[in-house]
C-alpha cells in the first residue's frame, strides 16, 4: 500500500555553501551594527536582492530547476506547474519557487514529481508545491518559504522576496 | 491562501540572555527546550549571541535555528521581554529535535504585544446580569465557597461533583494535582469525581497494575537496543513524535523489527518501512476491537513453541493457580501462567478468523517477539500501547492479554524490553489517597445526566469535546446550569446571601452550580457561573515526569497572564474561603479540615505534597539536574546528584499490585466479543466504523491551537480520513463538510480523501472544537467505567460543499514518499 514513486527528482543535492553568504546584496541593511551615539535608521524590512533565476524558456512542466536565493547558501527550486497555482507567475500563472531547506531542521527536501510534493528524508515532513508550499504533514511550524517572483518582458524570472524565514538564518538576507 | 508569516528577520538572543529549563508541556515525551529571555531594548549580534554560533553563516542540517514560532514577546516581572524557546540538543529525550507542537510553545504564549493567545482568561468572572463579568478573586472565591459550603453541609459531599485533570505538563503537574487533591480528597472526601478524559476516577490500565506491572516501566533508550518493537493502537510518529524519531528510529536502524497492530495504516507504519525496510515491518491491520484475540493467539503460540522465559516465570510470577477471582467488579481472573492459559488459549486460525488477518502473519509476529535466535539466545521486545486499546474494546482483558506476552517472554525490567503505555500528557500525579472513591468509581457523566450532583467544579476538563455520549451530556448540563443562571439573573442587585439562597433554591430544584477553572473560556465553560483563570507551566514552575518517568522542573520564565494563578493556589484559595465560610456557619470542626493551605507559591504546594513523600526532591536540586532531570523513583542524593531508577523491576520483583510476594500475575483474558453495551447492534446497523484518531499538528482538544493561525489554516475543520470510493459513491468531494450520525447524536467534519483508508472505515480527529466526535459515541463502558470511545459506527452524508477555507488546502497523502 505504500506509495513508492519512481519520479523523484533530487534537487539542490550539492552540499550547500558554508559561509558563502557574505556577497549577498542587502547585507548592509542588517540591524547588527553597533549603535552609534546618533542612531542610524535602518529599514524595518529586509532589502532583498533581485536575482535572475532563469528564463521561462528554460522551464519544462514539473521539472524542478535548482536555484539559490537570496544567496548561494540558500538552495531552492524553480518550478513550472502547468496550471495556475497560488502566487504563480508567468503567462500561465504557474511558475513558483521555494526554499528546499526543511523549515523543521534544515534537511534538504526532495521533490516527488509524482504528486508534486517536497519530502524531507530526515523526519518525513511533506510540503505541497501546488498549494503555496503548505505543509501536508510534518514537524515544521511554518509552510515552505516561497520566493516572490517577477517575470520580465523577455521571460527572465527574478526572485525578489520570500514569504517566510528560511531555515538556519536569523534574517533571510545575511 | 496558504498561511504565511511574512517574517524575514528575528531578534537575536544576546549572550547574556537568561536561560530557563523547559520541558515541553504538551505530550508525554516531554522534550527538553531552553527558554531565553532578554530585555526589550537589547539584542545579540550575528557573532556574539546566546547560541555561541556564527549566525552570519547558513546553519547546516540539524543546526541551531530560532524559527518564528519559537519567538514571542512576553511579560516577565512586569516588563515586556523577548522570549525564544528552542529545543535543547543536550536533552537525552529529544537531542535537539523539536515537534510541531513544542516548537510553537513561544508563539502560543499570551502576549499583549504580539497579540497571541488573547483567548486566555485574565480575570475571575462571574455570571451577572446575563453575561460573565470580571470580578476580584475574593469576590469569586467567596461565592464559590458559600454555595459549595451550603451544599456539602445541607446535603453531603456527594452532591459536589468534581472533574479534574490528573496529568502532568500543561497546567497539571505535581503542584496542581496536589492542590486539587488535597482540597477534594483530604479536606473533603469527594467520591463523585472524574478525570479530564474519561467519565470516572480510575486508572486507564487497571489490569497491568493488578498484574503487578506499572505501565511506565522502561527507559526510552530501550527502544534503541531492542530486537522488536510491538506497537499497539498507537501512532507514535504523530503523537509521541520525538520518542519515535530519537529512540525508535535508531532502534530500527540497529536492526529491530517493527510490528504495528492497528486497523488503520498510519504515517508511523510508513516511516518504519522507510527506516527498516518493508520486510522488517509487519502491519497487522486487524478488525476493529479484536486485539485481545490476536494477543491470545500470540501468547498461545509462544507457550506451545516453548519460547517462554521459564526461569523468569518461575522466579517472578505467581505459581499457584488463581490469585484473584473474576467477579462483577473484577473483569478477569488473575493468577499463574497455566491458570491464565486455560482461558486465553486461542489458535492462530481462530484468531485469524476473528481478527481478519492471516494466521501466517500472526505466527510471524510471535516469531519476531519470542522465537530464540539460532544460537539459542532470547530476543528482546518492547511492547508499547495507547488509546487503541486503552479506549478500546474490553480494556481490562485486552491490556492484560498484552502484558501476558511480555511477562511470558521475560520482557519487562531488562535492557531492551518493557511493556508500557505510550501516554498522552506527561504524568504528574501526587494526591492523598483516593480509596474513598471506590472501585468501580461513579460514572460521573451519567450521574450528572441523571440529575445527580448540585455543584460541579471543573478543573481544565472540557466534556463538550472529550467525553462520550457527549450530545446528551451537553443538553442536560446546559439545561441544569441554565436553571442556576436564570436564578442568578432574577436575584441580581440583591445581597450575597440572597444570591446564595437563589442558587441553592435552583440546585435543589434540579439545577447545577458550575465553577470552571481553566486557562481559556472553554466550551463547557459556557455553562459556568464562576470562572477562575489558571496559568500554565512556565507561567509557573511545574514538575512532571515523562513516559520513562523522567522528572524535571519546567521553570517559570514569564508572568501568569493578567490575574490568572496556578491551579494549586486557586485550590488553596477555595480552601481558605471554605474555612472562613464554615467558621462563620459555626462549623468549626469542618472548617479545621480546610487549614494547611498557607501557600504563597507553587513551590510551597510542591513542598507540602510531593516533597513530603519524596524528601530528597527539591526545586533547587531539580533545577540543577536540568532538562535531563532524574528518572523516578528517586533513590537518593549523592555527589550533588539526584539518584534515579533507569528501569522498573530490574530485580524481578513486581509490586504495582501491592502484593507482598512480589510476584507478577497473568490475566485470564477471555474473549467475549464486544464488551460494552450496545456496540454490537450499533455496528450491525451502520455503514461506517468511525475511528477516532489524533494528529501530529494538534494538541488534544486544540485548546491553544484553536487560536493559532498556522494550525487552523491547515485544517480549518476536523478532518475525516475517508476511502475515495466511498466518497465517490456518496457524492462527497475533498473538503466537503460531512455529517456523521447515529442514535447517539451527530457530528460534523471535513472529508479528507485517503488512499490507504479502507472502505467502510473513517478516521476522525478526536477532540476538535469544531466537531466533537464524542457526540456519536454511545455511553458504553467496561466494569471499571473505562469508556470505549474507539468503537462507534454511524452513517455519513454530505452537508455542504467545501467552504472557501477548505478549498485552498492540500489534500495529498500524509505519507512521506522517499526513494
Amino acid at each position: 500500500m505504500s506509495k513508492r514513486c519512481n519520479r523523484l527528482v533530487g534537487v539542490g543535492r550539492r552540499q550547500f555553501l558554508q559561509g558563502g553568504a557574505v556577497a549577498a546584496a542587502g547585507a548592509a541593511a542588517s540591524t547588527v551594527m553597533p549603535a552609534p551615539a546618533n542612531a542610524t535608521p535602518a529599514n524595518a524590512q529586509v532589502d532583498y536582492p533581485s536575482n535572475r533565476l532563469g528564463n521561462i524558456a528554460d522551464l519544462a512542466v514539473n521539472e524542478p530547476m535548482d536555484i539559490s536565493y537570496p544567496d548561494a547558501g540558500s538552495p531552492g527550486v524553480l518550478l513550472k506547474m502547468g496550471q495556475p497555482v497560488e502566487d504563480g507567475v508567468g503567462p500561465d500563472g504557474d511558475i513558483v519557487a521555494y526554499s528546499v531547506l526543511c523549515p523543521h531542521w534544515g534537511w534538504q527536501l526532495n521533490y516527488d514529481a509524482g504528486d508534486r510534493s517536497f519530502n524531507c528524508p530526515g523526519h518525513y515532513s511533506r510540503f505541497d508545491a501546488e498549494v503555496g508550499g503548505q505543509q501536508i504533514w510534518g514537524h515544521a511550524t511554518q509552510n515552505l518559504p516561497q520566493f516572490t517572483l517577477r517575470v520580465a518582458d523577455n521571460g527572465d524570472i527574478f526572485a525578489e522576496g520570500c514569504s517566510d524565514l528560511i531555515f538556519g538564518r536569523p534574517s533571510n538576507v545575511i | 491562501m496558504t498561511y504565511r508569516r511574512q517574517i524575514d528577520r528575528l531578534p537575536i538572543p544576546p549572550a547574556d540572555a537568561e536561560v530557563h529549563n523547559v520541558s515541553c508541556h504538551y505530550c508525554i515525551v516531554g522534550c527538553g527546550y531552553k527558554a531565553y529571555t532578554w530585555p526589550r531594548n537589547r539584542q545579540g549580534t550575528l557573532t556574539d549571541n546566546a547560541f555561541g554560533e556564527d549566525l552570519g553563516q547558513q546553519q547546516p542540517p540539524n543546526g541551531t535555528w530560532l524559527a518564528p514560532s519559537m519567538y514571542n514577546m512576553v511579560r516577565q516581572n512586569g516588563q515586556d521581554v523577548h522570549l525564544a524557546v528552542i529545543p535543547d540538543r543536550d536533552c537525552v529525550v529529544n537531542s535537539g529535535l523539536a515537534s510541531i507542537r513544542g516548537a510553537r510553545m513561544a508563539e502560543n504564549r499570551p502576549s499583549r504585544v504580539t497579540g497571541t493567545q488573547q483567548q486566555r482568561l485574565s480575570d475571575p468572572m462571574m455570571w451577572r446580569n446575563g453575561v460573565w463579568q470580571p470580578t476580584s478573586w475574593d469576590d469569586a472565591l467567596d461565592l464559590v465557597a458559600r454555595v459549595t459550603a451550603r451544599i456539602v453541609t445541607e446535603d453531603s459531599e456527594d452532591e459536589l461533583v468534581v472533574s479534574m485533570f490528573d496529568h502532568g505538563g500543561s497546567a497539571g503537574g505535581y503542584e496542581n494535582t496536589w492542590g486539587t487533591g488535597k482540597l477534594y480528597f483530604d479536606s473533603m472526601k469527594v467520591k463523585n469525581a472524574r478525570i479530564h478524559n474519561r467519565p470516572g476516577y480510575n486508572s486507564e490500565v487497571h489490569s497491568s497494575r493488578d498484574m503487578g506491572v506499572d505501565e511506565l516501566n522502561y527507559s526510552y533508550s530501550d527502544y534503541e537496543i531492542t530486537d522488536t518493537i510491538l506497537m499497539v493502537g498507537a501512532n507514535s510518529l504523530e503523537t509521541q513524535t520525538n520518542l519515535f524519531l530519537n529512540h525508535m528510529v535508531p532502534g530500527l536502524q540497529n536492526g529491530a523489527k517493527f510490528i504495528m497492530v492497528d486497523p488503520r495504516r498510519t504515517v508511523t507504519v510508513n516511516a518504519a518501512e522507510e527506516v527498516a525496510g518493508e520486510e522488517n515491518v509487519l502491519h497487522l491491520a486487524i478488525n476493529e476491537g479484536t486485539d485481545m484475540a490476536l494477543f491470545n493467539a500470540i501468547f498461545t503460540h509462544i507457550v506451545d513453541q516453548g519460547w517462554t522465559d521459564d526461569e523468569f516465570i518461575a522466579a517472578s510470577s505467581f505459581q499457584s493457580g488463581e490469585a484473584v477471582g473474576e467477579d462483577s467488579g473484577q473483569p478477569a481472573g488473575l493468577g499463574s501462567l497455566d491458570y491464565a492459559m486455560q482461558t486465553c488459549r486461542t489458535s492462530l486460525e481462530e484468531a485469524a478468523g476473528i481478527c481478519g488477518v492471516d494466521a501466517a502473519d500472526i505466527r510471524t509476529a510471535a516469531e519476531w517477539i519470542a522465537m530464540p535466535r539460532d544460537d539459542g539466545s532470547r530476543r528482546r521486545c518492547v511492547s508499547a500501547y495507547e488509546k487503541g486499546i486503552i479506549w478500546g474494546n474490553d480494556n481490562y482483558r485486552t491490556i492484560g492479554a498484552l502484558v501476558n506476552i511480555s511477562l511470558a517472554t521475560g520482557n519487562i525490567g531488562r535492557e531492551g524490553t518493557g511493556c508500557c503505555r505510550l501516554g498522552g500528557h506527561q504524568e504528574g500525579y501526587y494526591r492523598p489517597s483516593d480509596a474513598h472513591v471506590g472501585r468501580p468509581s461513579t460514572y460521573v457523566d451519567q450521574l450528572l445526566i441523571g440529575g445527580g450532583g448540585k455543584a460541579h467544579h471543573i478543573w481544565a476538563c472540557d466534556h463538550y469535546k472529550t467525553t462520550l455520549n457527549a450530545a446528551e451530556f451537553k443538553r442536560v448540563h446546559r439545561r441544569r446550569s441554565d436553571m442556576v443562571k436564570d436564578a442568578m439573573d432574577a436575584a441580581a442587585g440583591g445581597t450575597r446571601d440572597q444570591m446564595v439562597d437563589a442558587i441553592i433554591s435552583a440546585v435543589n430544584a434540579g439545577g447545577l452550580f458550575v465553577v470552571d477553572m481553566d486557562i481559556i473560556h472553554s466550551q463547557i465553560g459556557q455553562n459556568a457561573h464562576v470562572i477562575l483563570p489558571a496559568c500554565e507551566s512556565n507561567e509557573m514552575n511545574l514538575t512532571s515526569m515523562n513516559g520513562e518517568r523522567r522528572l524535571r522542573l519546567s521553570e517559570r520564565y514569564m508572568d501568569p497572564f493578567g490575574n490568572s494563578r496556578p491551579d494549586c493556589l486557586i485550590a488553596a484559595g477555595i480552601a481558605q474561603h471554605m474555612e472562613a465560610v464554615l467558621r462563620e456557619m459555626g462549623q468549626d470542626d469542618y472548617a479545621d479540615q480546610f487549614r494547611g493551605y498557607d501557600w504563597e507559591t507553587e513551590e510551597d504546594a510542591f513542598m507540602d505534597g510531593y516533597n513530603q513523600g519524596n524528601p530528597e526532591v527539591t526545586y533547587a536540586r531539580l533545577r540543577a539536574m536540568g532538562n535531563n532531570g532524574v528518572q523516578e523513583p528517586v533513590q537518593g542524593f549523592e555527589n550533588d546528584q539526584l539518584i534515579g531508577t533507569e528501569r522498573l523491576y530490574a530485580d524481578g520483583v513486581f509490586t504495582r499490585h501491592g502484593r507482598e510476594d512480589g510476584k507478577a500475575l497473568f490475566c485470564a483474558a477471555g474473549w467475549r466479543g464486544w464488551q460494552a453495551a450496545g456496540k454490537a447492534q450499533e455496528q450491525a446497523n451502520h455503514e461506517f466504523w468511525i475511528n477516532n484518531v489524533r494528529a501530529n499538528i494538534f494538541w488534544q482538544n486544540q485548546f491553544l491551537d484553536q487560536d493559532n493561525d498556522f494550525i487552523q489554516d491547515r485544517f480549518p475543520f476536523p478532518f475525516v480520513e475517508m476511502n475515495e470510493g466511498d466518497m465517490e459513491r456518496l457524492g462527497i468531494g475533498a473538503g466537503d463538510l460531512i455529517e456523521i450520525a447515529n442514535e447517539n447524536g451527530a457530528t460534523q467534519g471535513m472529508a479528507y480523501p485517503t488512499d490507504t483508508a479502507r472502505p467502510g472505515q473513517v478516521a476522525m480527529v478526536f477532540g476538535s472544537p469544531a466537531g466533537s466526535q464524542g457526540n456519536v459515541v454511545n455511553p458504553g463502558v467496561n466494569e471499571l467505567i473505562l469508556p470505549d470511545y474507539k468503537h462507534t459506527w454511524g452513517n455519513i452524508r454530505k452537508l455542504a460543499d467545501a467552504p472557501p477555507s477548505a478549498r485552498t488546502i492540500s489534500f495529498k497523502s500524509k505519507e512521506y514518499s522517499g526513494f
